[in-house]
């Protein structure tokens, strides 16, 4: 465990010190995915559940904080709280419904689900449509840190996403984490040393829907937009993508996968669509020869777990 | 049957004009057809090979560009299409089984998923830089235009034909599977391959030819929705999710199953956007979701 702890101190630094050197927008997009890409992790990685339908926390969150802030006037840190609190009842109903099945199963019906969830907000009237939440105010922190300030703004997101990622690490190493493993290794062993696994099950999925609610309540915020992209099923199979190629199952490797991932995305953008092209082969190349991932091939090589 | 429906009083069936309403139902039997070949080619590569394949909307979109490009650069017409078209993409679809599927047999099925949408989005992606989002026109083959007159409604020929043409696929499919000695031996290698391959049977081989076949079934759907639909690279990009959802209602069992769900959803949805438009996009979605309520497996599935 030490590693791991060490490795977290550096990784700490790294995203305290990053806005000295690169643009700071650009580093808190990369914690909020990272934030995001952890909490998916959590549910595929130490779960075996693969969930095709993140987008729809990360959107529903980030509808619900916006909205909370911009038309209800909600200060931002009960923004955020009520965003992450509808990504986590979301998660109740669609979990409910999506333990019911398991392997490719699950994947079809959380992301027919998540489709449904965009159909919703495509017309529903609060969204705005095509044009989101526009504008949305980040308001003053606990009524004295005006997060206009980029710096305010930036460390508040620094400490949500730590604050987040030490949740998973904290839930991955206690004994409810265990016994997620333990199902996802054998589930009729697990279930006849006396686990319930459904509901053990529904908590990982629960958790990871609000862990990612938190990610999208705080991106809402901090681009003062939410917007139909997040909750897009081409965003489910991006966060899919960035925790493959950071390492599934890999404590550190969603935030490199998330890192790396939308460094891509930032220097190809003015390309269009080749961006889709790029996340497909970078896809095929993980399965192929590449199923570590970053993370895992660099733990491997160690001989240490990361 | 014909003549009540001139008469004024019934013009309307609980308030929805009779024409709407025959207009929507044609358009659920329509997108129906699709939903049916489309899951149909899903249920019976998943039966064999145990993976959801996630490129079949892009080869459904491939189908299609396939028939625009005999028109446009060579000059074939539909019929020629609905023959080469499935034809071609099925050879691609083979050559992407035997090169990047084959190795993942072994693993979690998981990532049988995870790299056929990795190839749907290089396909999709490839498509829409060079021909954009908007759709291209394909014009419906003259042996097909036109329509009738049924007092009630007018139906266009191609439509019919497309529901009359998806369906006899459909049951050319579940007679093959379920009463041919070929599909026999396809049933027997879904339960247990080793032993089929142990009575002398090429496996791998039938496993290839299986993949190819839902490619080809997911193609030729792509050459009937051309006239329709128009062709562009995202027309099976969202269409598969909703077959997906499909798929989940039907159960992957049965291939009667899928046929029956697949059509019935359909009318279904097409009835949805005369009584209630605002839940004609997530209908199929909340079926789903009751259906997993109630039959986890589906409605024609067995768990597994």
């Amino acid at each position: 465990m030490r590693h791991q702890k060490i490795a977290f101190v550096i990784m700490a630094a790294l995203f305290a010190l990053a806005p000295l050197v690169v643009y700071p927008v650009f580093v808190m997009k990369v914690m909020c995915f990272a934030l995001f890409a952890c909490a998916f992790n959590l549910l595929i990685g130490y779960g075996g559940l693969l969930s095709f339908g993140h987008a729809m926390f990360l959107g529903t969150a980030g509808y619900a904080a916006a909205h909370a802030a911009k038309v209800w006037g909600f200060a931002p840190e009960f923004a955020i709280l009520f965003g992450t609190g509808a990504a986590a009842l979301l998660g109740i109903v669609t979990g409910l419904l999506a333990i019911r099945r398991q392997g490719i199963y699950f994947a079809m019906i959380t992301l027919a689900l998540a489709q449904m969830i965009y159909f919703y907000y495509l017309q529903a009237g609060f969204t705005g449509g095509e044009d989101g939440i526009q504008a949305v105010p980040r308001g003053t922190l606990f009524g004295f840190i005006d997060l206009s300030s980029i710096w305010a703004m930036y460390y508040t997101v620094l400490v949500i996403f730590l604050g987040g990622f030490l949740v998973i690490y904290r839930v991955i190493h206690s004994p409810f984490g265990q016994v997620l493993k333990a199902i996802r290794e054998n589930e009729p062993r697990a279930i006849s040393l006396g686990y319930d696994t459904t509901r053990y099950k529904l908590l990982a999925f629960v958790l990871s829907a609000t862990l990612a609610g938190l990610a999208g309540a705080t991106k809402s915020l901090v681009f003062q937009l939410a917007s139909l992209t997040d909750v897009h099923w081409t965003m489910s199979g991006e966060v899919v993508l960035m925790t493959l190629l950071g390492g599934l199952g890999t404590i550190f490797g969603p935030v490199v996968g998330a890192l790396i991932i939308i460094s891509m995305e930032n220097y190809l953008a003015q390309l269009g669509a080749w961006v889709t092209v790029v996340q497909g082969v970078i896809f095929v190349i993980c399965v192929l020869t590449f199923r570590r991932g970053v993370i895992g091939e660099l733990a491997n090589v160690l001989k240490k777990p990361l | 049957m014909r003549a009540p429906f001139r008469t004024t009083a019934m013009d309307s069936i609980f308030g929805v004009p009779v024409q709407a309403l025959f207009g929507q139902l044609l358009i659920g039997l329509i997108n129906g057809s699709f939903y049916a070949l489309l899951s149909l080619g899903l249920a019976v590569i998943f039966g064999l090979l145990n993976i959801i394949n996630f490129t079949h909307g892009a080869q459904y979109m491939l189908g299609a560009f396939c028939a625009y490009f005999l028109l446009n650069k060579l000059g074939l017409g539909y019929w020629w299409s609905l023959l080469i078209a499935p034809i071609a993409v099925a050879t691609t679809g083979v050559i992407i089984e035997r090169t990047m599927l084959k190795p993942l047999y072994k693993l979690d099925h998981l990532y049988g998923l995870l790299l056929t949408f990795g190839l749907a989005l290089i396909i999709q992606g490839l498509f829409r830089n060079e021909y954009g989002s908007s759709g291209l026109p394909y014009p419906i083959p003259k042996e097909l235009s036109g329509g009738h007159n049924l007092g009630f409604m007018f139906l266009p020929t191609y439509r019919a034909w497309v529901i009359v043409a998806s369906l006899a696929v459909c049951l050319a499919t579940w007679f093959m599977i379920e009463k041919t000695r070929l599909g026999a031996y396809l049933r027997a290698a879904t339960e247990n391959p080793q032993l089929v391959q142990a009575f002398g049977i090429n496996v791998p081989r039938m496993i290839t030819l299986t993949y190819g076949f839902g490619v080809g079934l997911a193609a030729l759907a792509g050459v009937m929705a051309g006239p329709i639909y128009q062709v562009s690279p995202q027309m099976g990009a969202d269409l598969i999710i909703v077959v997906f959802a499909v798929v989940v209602i039907g159960g992957m069992g049965s291939i009667m199953g899928s046929i029956v769900t697949g059509f019935g959803l359909g009318v279904v949805e097409g009835l949805t956007k005369v009584f209630y438009p605002e839940a004609s996009n997530t209908v199929i979605f909340i079926i789903m979701a009751i259906v997993l309520l109630i039959k986890p497996a589906g409605l024609f599935g067995t768990q597994r």
